[in-house]
């Protein structure tokens, strides 16, 4: 479409590399969730794999902190426009957590405090792809930033890492989450600019 | 489990500016006409993008002001962030037939629908309170009965958005309630010191938890955080309240 605004683009932000079409830098933290900010005690905190044949294995906090850590550097991209970049988070591969899950499914559902989910394809959590993060810049991750715990999936845009997990269920087919029900993209490519349904 | 019915393709649509209202000194409200435009429903959203005469393009995301009715106008109020490159541009800019482009309606959580049959507590700070407008405004286009509730935080009283239209909702729609308050000053007067919303506020001018109102919050994320929890607090339930947050970055 031939649009052009004379007159617009004098104040344009600095052109920075590493930024997705139609995206912004931000060096704040904005925060995005559908509703009040959930704080889990960390004695109920739980993280639960559930494959499709219905085999569960749990996690406690202390078990979760347990685990191998990595941490990790990476640039976030919010469906919202914004993007920030090179974060830093203490985390727990998710290849770590699946390590023992056998599974025939290619997507799954990642579930949260408070009945939030949103729909992710198994190989996209795959090959230090993905983790959950429990530390944002060396601190303990705040409850409004998704703590105690959150996904990191740094390629898709960053609705796909959920707030406050707790669980993530194996799926033979796709079905979409919270946001992709709203009428988000079922994938979130932030490269492809899949904002949302049909882009 | 049921697969969801899942929306369309959103499309680039070019918008035509066909009357603009400044609504505060720092905040202007403009007409857009959009051919074709699908409708909407009150408190979801729009993208805009505006393109450079050197192919350089930006996109923000705005709330819907507007009640959507037949033929009608999409409407948004932008509230200009100095630090800004698109608000400044649509506030100060922008004028009457010149176009820009948009596509939407995005969202389908944060919005009240006519059919809902709860009271409704809506909780606005500063510009968060222009998608809770479009909802005021659907509720009176459609005559509904649902008990309303709006409790409004600005600053001041020059920085209240739909200054003029909001105390005709409240004389002319029965079942709507507006409490002003106001966090650096008070209008002449006014019996409340300025303060920003706490429990008292939310418990005296809100639904109490019982009536089981569907709650929409919307503002700045400090707002938006202190007003979810006191929510919370008080014993509604968190699955009936709904959030949107403005980042303040755009």
């Amino acid at each position: 479409m031939g649009i052009i605004s004379r007159g617009f683009g004098g104040r344009r932000r600095e052109s920075v590399p590493g930024l997705p079409p139609g995206q912004y830098l931000t060096h704040d933290f904005p925060v995005l969730s559908a509703g009040p900010t959930p704080r889990i005690p960390l004695d109920r905190w739980s993280f639960t794999v559930t494959a499709e044949t219905g085999e569960r294995k749990s996690w406690n906090w202390q078990e979760f902190t347990a685990l191998p850590h990595e941490d990790v550097t990476v640039d976030i991209h919010c469906v919202t426009k914004w993007s920030k970049l090179g974060t830093t988070w203490r985390s727990v591969s998710i290849d770590t957590l699946l390590e023992d899950v056998e599974t025939a499914a290619d997507y799954t559902m990642v579930h949260s405090f408070g009945g939030y989910t949103t729909n992710v394809p198994l190989e996209d959590l795959l090959d230090g792809k993905a983790w959950i993060a429990y530390k944002f810049d060396g601190e303990d991750l705040e409850p409004e930033h998704g703590g105690p715990a959150r996904m990191l999936i740094p390629h898709l845009y960053f609705w796909k890492s959920a707030k406050w997990v707790n669980g993530l269920e194996m799926m033979a087919e796709d079905e979409p989450g919270f946001w992709e029900a709203a009428g988000y993209h079922m994938y979130g490519d932030p490269w492809l600019e899949q904002r949302y349904q049909g882009d | 489990m049921a697969r969801a019915a899942l929306p369309g393709r959103l499309t680039w649509r070019a918008a035509t500016l066909t009357e603009a209202r400044q609504e505060t000194p720092s905040a202007r409200t403009l007409m857009l006409d959009v051919p074709d435009w699908p409708g909407h429903l009150p408190g979801q959203h729009v993208d805009v993008r505006l393109t450079a005469p050197d192919g350089y393009r930006a996109q923000r995301s705005y709330s819907i002001a507007s009640a959507w009715a037949e033929g009608g106008n999409v409407e948004l109020t932008i509230q200009r962030l100095d630090d800004g490159e698109v608000s400044p541009y649509l506030t100060d800019v922008l004028e009457v037939g010149d176009q820009i482009e948009l596509r939407g309606p995005v969202g389908g959580w944060f919005v009240w629908r006519e059919t809902q049959p709860r009271p409704v507590l809506l909780l606005g700070g500063g510009s968060g309170v222009v998608p809770l407008m479009a909802m005021v405004r659907a509720r009176g286009l459609a005559k509904a009965r649902q008990p309303f509730r709006l409790i409004y935080s600005v600053r001041t009283p020059w920085d209240v958005l739909y200054r003029d239209e909001l105390p005709r909702h409240v004389r002319d729609n029965p079942g709507f309630d507006l409490y002003l308050n106001y966090t650096r000053k008070a209008p002449e007067g006014s019996p409340n010191a300025p303060k920003r919303i706490d429990v008292a506020t939310i418990n005296t001018h809100g639904w109490p938890p019982d009536f089981e109102p569907d709650c929409y919050v919307c503002g700045p994320t400090t707002f938006v955080e202190t007003a979810a929890d006191i929510l919370v607090a008080l014993g509604h339930d968190p699955k009936r309240i709904r959030t949107e947050r403005f980042g303040g970055t755009s």
